[in-house]
């Protein structure tokens, strides 16, 4: 056996990949509203962070115990524009919401899965917006349609590019 | 997908127990949650530490895209000026002629108004003082607030409340600042409100976002709504902050109690904005403490005469 072989076989996986992995992108998509650099007139962007944790959670259940999203939740805050603990609150509140879920519907498909995200996304943004209306910033419903049809179009995509990278982390 | 092995608890109490305290830790992580929205109701700038941090480590990466931006817009503009170029062309020497009437009059107008404010004894103030220029970096673009940042901050000048704009017209005021970058509320912000007056005759009013990248024109007092679309509206300089007659907005329909209009200088269209230092009228209680100063000075001149 050739010896670049023989170091892949009955090796041991690194614990720091094996975690740190989902924590990056996860950090990096909360992020990357503020990197890319759009002007938008209205809200358009997916909230990137929130369907990378719903991706990974989708892909591996357990992978963090439920409290993380709270966490991931405070970072996103601070990329966000939001008032500081929105997504606190809702990733705690969605991830509490899909724990229920999984112990009642554990056999699930992909059509299934993506009906929970856009469940979950369209939940997330209108408590955004609800959040933002308490703290005095008024729009219409009618905005939000455009972001939250994007958002669910792109789940699929985010979910295959959490699955790649899983494929990494896992081959490490 | 069966139930991964990690989440099969079975008789296990060690793994039920940390299941339960999972719970438990999300539950509390959510009312942390409502809780520092509450906070953040209280004092909207409590997090401005951790947010600014945030942005000024994102300002090189967005800051460098920015400019990609700007060459491929412009680029695309450049193509598609190609297309109907001759009616364009035609459409634009009929705007100069018509245009280069209302120069020569508003230039014998600005005279006059000069000769005016001098025997009224006004001292302009000056006009277009520049702090700083610098690129509207990027944007709460998932977020139903429209709050921009620029690629310049307190070292360069910029404070909080400083009106930006760019040449078409006002863009927004600064929100908060750190060392290298500065958020701006957009006009298009809720939030935001700016004084602004009918270029024609005057008529007082202010603006309010819509959040759509529109902005909605109420009028101060009540009573026949006088807008028609195609009004331009500048700013009054009521109040101070916005020096008067900037450009602000062109109205495109007129509502049950004022108008809706759209900005003259969209951000989404604005790569380069200025800063300008906040207007203070010329009623102003700073002209009393000037001459004070001029006083005290007076004071300290006639003190030290005696000494030589």
């Amino acid at each position: 056996m050739s010896r670049s072989y023989s170091a892949r076989l009955n090796r041991r996986r690194s614990t720091v990949k094996l975690l740190l992995y989902p924590v990056i992108s996860i950090v990096l998509a909360s992020m990357l509203p503020m990197i890319l650099p759009i002007i938008a007139d209205y809200p358009i962007l997916p909230p990137f962070g929130f369907l990378v944790l719903l991706a990974w959670r989708l892909l591996r259940p357990g992978l963090w115990p439920i409290w993380a999203a709270g966490i991931f939740g405070a970072v996103d805050d601070v990329f966000s524009g939001q008032p500081f603990g929105n997504a606190i609150f809702s990733w705690s509140l969605a991830m509490i919401i899909m724990e229920l879920i999984d112990s009642r519907y554990v056999w699930r498909e992909f059509w299934q899965d993506w009906f929970l995200a856009a469940f979950f996304i369209t939940g997330f943004i209108i408590l955004s917006a609800l959040i933002n209306y308490l703290f005095k910033i008024p729009v219409s419903p009618f905005l939000l349609l455009p972001q939250i049809t994007l958002s669910i179009c792109l789940f699929p995509l985010i979910l295959r590019s959490a699955a790649w990278i899983d494929s990494k982390r896992l081959a490490t | 997908m069966a139930t991964p092995p990690n989440r099969r608890l079975g008789f296990n109490r060690k793994a039920q127990y940390r299941a339960f305290t999972g719970y438990v830790l999300a539950i509390l992580g959510g009312f942390i949650g409502l809780f520092l929205l509450v906070i953040s109701f209280i004092d909207p700038t409590g997090f401005a530490a951790l947010r600014g941090a945030a942005s000024e480590a994102t300002a090189p990466v967005s800051g460098g895209l920015a400019g990609a931006r700007a060459g491929a817009s412009s680029g695309w503009d450049e193509v598609s000026a190609y297309f109907a170029a001759a009616s364009k062309n035609a459409d634009l020497e009929r705007t100069i002629e018509r245009q280069e009437a209302q120069i020569v009059e508003a230039n014998a107008l600005r005279q006059e108004n000069i000769k005016l404010k001098r025997l009224l004894g006004l001292v302009e103030q000056e006009a277009d003082t520049t702090i700083t220029i610098s690129r509207l970096i990027n944007s709460t673009a998932t977020s139903t607030s429209r709050i921009a940042t620029i690629y310049a901050g307190s070292r360069q000048g910029v404070e909080a409340g400083q009106p930006v704009r760019s040449p078409k017209g006002l863009v927004g005021r600064v929100l908060t600042t750190t060392p290298n970058t500065a958020k701006i509320l957009l006009l298009t912000d809720p939030r935001n409100r700016v004084p602004v007056k009918r270029t024609e005759d005057g008529i007082v009013g202010f603006t309010e976002g819509l959040g759509d990248g529109r902005i909605a024109i109420k009028l101060v007092e009540m009573g026949v709504n006088p807008f028609e679309p195609g009004d331009i509206m500048v700013t009054s300089g009521n109040g101070g902050l916005y020096r008067p007659n900037i450009p602000v907005a062109v109205v495109v329909e007129s509502t049950a109690d004022g108008a809706i209009a759209n900005l003259l200088s969209s951000p989404a269209a604005t790569d380069y904005v200025t800063v300008q230092p906040r207007f203070i009228p010329i009623d102003d209680p700073s002209d009393n403490s000037d001459d004070e100063s001029d006083d005290s000075t007076g004071d300290g001149a006639a003190q030290t005469d005696p000494g030589r």
